[in-house]
């Protein structure tokens, strides 16, 4: 018995081992998906990776909790808004210029603190035993159209939905964002969790369209081949056609600045970009990558043209969700 | 009872309680941080509607667990039911099941083109309505119902059987018997295991997102997510805490101040079970039915995702098994120890201030897992940082998040065990500890693994802290669960979350093993 509770307090109170060469990494992406790809870079790089997964903001929540403290030497979130959180509250550093310049100016900080590593298009997801494609309009903002009552489901609570709504807000102004909110509000959308359970109440026949990403949809059918839902891109320019990102930073107080660039840089190699076109059916950032077959190529997407690092702005666009009534 | 409790009862409840009354501190420190527009958000409108909408659902949810918790803990305690102890496993296993679990089933079950659908449509019925109030009502009832169920049974368990003969031979009916001294002496466990549902209710965030239900805690959610503004957040969490000062008061009333003890000598014997006759039927179709409910449609539709493809997921589900049992049997053993000195103050030496430290061991309790997961985050960066990413510090944050689930239960059992047997003991020589071995834990027996199993089962579903807090790489079969299912992969999901209920049920029955059917005391 005393052995055992010998055993069970150097069990927790051990503190974690201090090699040289580990890497400390908050992924707000998920295990199933990039953990292979983890393991893929200590086999080529010989550092050690220890991660830390979880939903994006609450890791964004968590550093900015932890502040110059944390033990934390990476950031891979899913989204830029909170990579811009924490380049505006001064946790991040610089990323060399070569790593930078691998990715479009478009899908990366303009300050040079974090880097896009895959790319995630809004889509319209719809049933296709309900709609017929040519009956989806062409513009996001048309879904205030009464003709959508009772038939529409969205996620609001969803960070990649208020990033869009931050979009609206930057590209047509927050009194034209508004009007679409109160618009597709008065058409009784039903709220969802997030962009899989939209995805799963298309396939059940709950609603006819919803907002949500493009990616959603084919993780879905590799486990129910024969769901009746398709994606469906507005017009390229049209806010509903924004590409966010999800992308990673190097956290400014890291003893590890070295080893964390490297994990940056790997991650926009072609090796890595193929293993997000292919695995998890986002979209390349780098040339000379392929996309998914199933996609439209990211130039036909037509994502607005906007800065994604204003989309850490959400303060705003939480405060008019709330006004709207919407959250 | 005026004797003054010794120091170090003093000291360890004090330190229990300041403890737990961490998150709120944090809270504190955050909302310093708020100006007057952010107040002005907090004050408005539609802040008192979500409290209306919250406080209404919890005392809905609360009174319908009672309606199934009591009848059950009645049958699996005192009667001739068959196979008793496997119902009340059972009964205990929804605990464990996860929020998103619960609320998928209900929508895969009664919602649009779920498997109820068709055959309702076709007898001209209307298809239930499951989102909003009724969906939430349901799902949360089910999730619920447990604590209720385990502290009762806790209650019916350490009752005397002296006082029900007494009664009996009175001449009052059976019926007039359970209302006029069982239902009574219940009291302590009823109110405890109340407060444990319904300020679980006021923290809830899974099944009230999922089944769409405006509530507070998902207005507290929507800040950390979307907005990364902690200060709003904390205001509302603020109000939170209020709410469950407000609702802690309440209960000093519904309390009552008596003693439940008897004070009479002589041992206590095992109650002769109720012979069922005619009603045995329909009791177990009662207890059937809750199972099918809160075990087995579950595990339906767990089996459902895992058909459509389960392929070489095995890898990773028994080292989980392993962390999650690792971190939530070293969970429910902190929080029973830590609930000790507070119920013991609060039972024994009955004052405000005692009483106020008891109290103050729910704090955390109906915060949303998130804030507390991030006060602790706060605590362990700026006073713990040698304990920050261990397994001590996310056992630390499940003392803190459930404690209450402990004191309840050791309070309400302890409110039945007569002082004077250990004064007894005391005088004969004994010293404290060997009292406490000797005599005081084995009649609280009980309300220990009660509350044990409690923590136990609603550990091993708990995800926030166990994220943020749990040493890197520490996997359980809730974040393996969460892992699978953040991207809609429900098929990956369902192997662990099904081992996941397993070894919860063995857990449960193992402590139910330990309970033994003789109450003494």
């Amino acid at each position: 018995m005393k052995r055992l509770l010998a055993l069970l307090l150097t069990l927790t109170l051990s503190t974690p081992a201090l090699a040289a060469e580990t890497l400390t990494v908050y992924s707000g992406r998920n295990e199933k998906l990039v953990g292979p790809l983890l393991k893929k870079f200590t086999e080529k790089s010989g550092i050690e990776v220890k991660v830390r997964y979880g939903e994006t903001p609450q890791l964004a929540a968590t550093l900015l909790e932890e502040g110059d403290k944390t033990p934390a030497d990476v950031f891979f979130a899913q989204d830029a808004g909170a990579l811009g959180a924490l380049a505006n509250a001064g946790h991040l550093q610089a990323l060399p210029k070569e790593t930078l310049d691998k990715v479009d100016a478009r899908f990366r900080s303009p300050a040079g603190l974090w880097v896009g590593t895959s790319g995630r298009a809004r889509v319209v997801a719809y049933s296709t035993k309900k709609v017929k494609p040519e009956a989806l309009p062409k513009s996001i903002l048309e879904f205030t159209d009464p003709k959508w009552k009772g038939k529409l489901g969205w996620a609001p609570t969803n960070a990649s939905f208020q990033a869009f709504v931050t979009a609206l807000r930057l590209l047509k102004g927050d009194d034209a964002a508004r009007k679409w909110l109160e618009g597709v509000k008065a058409n009784d959308p039903r709220v969802y969790k997030n962009n899989a359970a939209v995805i799963e109440a298309l396939g059940r026949g709950e609603i006819e369209a919803g907002f949500v990403n493009h990616y959603y949809l084919y993780a879905a059918k590799k486990t129910q081949p024969g769901l009746a839902v398709a994606n469906h891109f507005v017009a390229a320019g049209d806010p509903g056609a924004l590409v966010n990102v999800a992308g990673v930073a190097v956290l400014k107080n890291t003893k590890k600045a070295d080893a964390a660039r490297k994990f940056a840089a790997f991650l926009l190699e072609q090796d890595a970009q193929a293993y997000f076109s292919q695995e998890t059916y986002e979209y390349p950032l780098v040339t000379g990558v392929k996309t998914a077959d199933a996609l439209p190529a990211l130039s036909k997407v037509g994502s607005p043209d906007l800065d994604l690092s204003k989309l850490d702005d959400l303060r705003g666009t939480v405060k008019l969700l709330q006004d709207t009534g919407v959250l | 009872m005026t004797r003054r409790a010794p120091g170090w009862l003093w000291g360890a409840g004090v330190a229990v309680a300041a403890l737990a009354l961490l998150p709120a501190v944090y809270l504190g420190v955050r909302a310093a941080e708020a100006d007057a527009s952010t107040w002005a958000l907090l004050l408005r409108d539609r802040t008192w509607g979500l409290l209306w909408r919250t406080l209404g659902l919890a005392v809905a949810v609360t009174g319908c667990a009672a309606v199934v918790a009591l009848p059950l803990a009645w049958l699996t305690t005192r009667t001739d039911l068959p196979g008793r102890r496997v119902w009340t496993v059972l009964l205990c296993v929804p605990l464990a099941v996860p929020t998103f679990v619960g609320g998928y089933v209900l929508l895969a079950t009664f919602g649009t083109g779920g498997v109820l659908e068709e055959p309702l449509t076709r007898w001209g019925l209307p298809v239930p309505p499951v989102y909003g109030f009724p969906g939430a009502l349901l799902a949360l009832t089910v999730s619920t119902y447990p604590y209720l169920f385990l502290a009762l049974r806790s209650g019916l368990l350490s009752q005397d059987p002296a006082w029900l003969e007494g009664a009996r031979s009175l001449g009052l009916s059976p019926t007039r018997a359970f209302w006029k001294v069982t239902a009574p002496l219940l009291r302590p466990s009823f109110v405890s295991g109340a407060l444990l549902v319904g300020l679980y209710v006021l923290s809830d965030f899974g099944a009230v997102a999922l089944l769409q239900y405006d509530a507070f805690s998902r207005a507290i959610y929507v800040q950390y997510e979307g907005a990364y503004d902690r200060t709003y957040a904390a205001l509302l969490g603020l109000a939170l805490v209020a709410v469950t000062a407000a609702v802690l008061l309440l209960e000093v009333r519904l309390r009552g101040r008596a003693g439940y003890h008897r004070s009479a000598k002589g041992a206590a014997r095992a109650f002769t079970p109720v012979p069922l006759g005619r009603w045995r039927v329909p009791a177990l179709l009662a207890c059937g039915v809750v199972v099918m409910v809160g075990v087995v449609l579950p595990v339906g539709v767990l089996l459902y995702w895992g058909a459509r493809g389960l392929a070489g997921e095995g890898d990773g589900v028994l080292a989980s098994a392993l962390g999650s049992v690792l971190a939530s049997v070293l969970g429910a053993v902190a929080s029973v120890l830590c609930a000790l000195p507070l119920a013991f103050l609060a039972v024994r030496y009955p004052s405000r201030l005692t009483s106020m430290l008891e109290r103050a061991s729910y704090a955390g309790y109906a915060l949303p897992p998130i804030v507390l997961a991030l006060s602790l985050v706060f605590l362990g960066v700026q006073a713990l940082s040698f304990l920050y990413g261990t397994l001590a510090m996310l056992v630390l944050a499940y003392v803190v998040r459930f404690l209450p689930q402990a004191v309840g239960t050791v309070r309400s059992t302890l409110l039945q065990l007569n002082p004077h047997l250990t004064e007894a003991a005391s005088s004969l020589g004994l010293s404290p500890p060997a009292v406490f071995r000797r005599v005081t834990a084995p009649l609280l027996r009980p309300g220990l693994l009660a509350g044990a199993a409690l923590v136990f089962l609603t550990a091993m579903k708990e995800l926030p802290a166990t994220l943020l807090l749990a040493p890197i790489g520490f996997q359980t079969l809730a974040t393996q669960v969460w892992s699978a299912t953040a991207e809609g992969r429900f098929a990956e999901a369902a192997l662990p979350a099904l081992v996941l209920m397993a070894v919860s049920a063995l857990g449960v029955g193992l402590l139910v093993s330990q309970e033994g059917e003789t109450p003494r005391g």
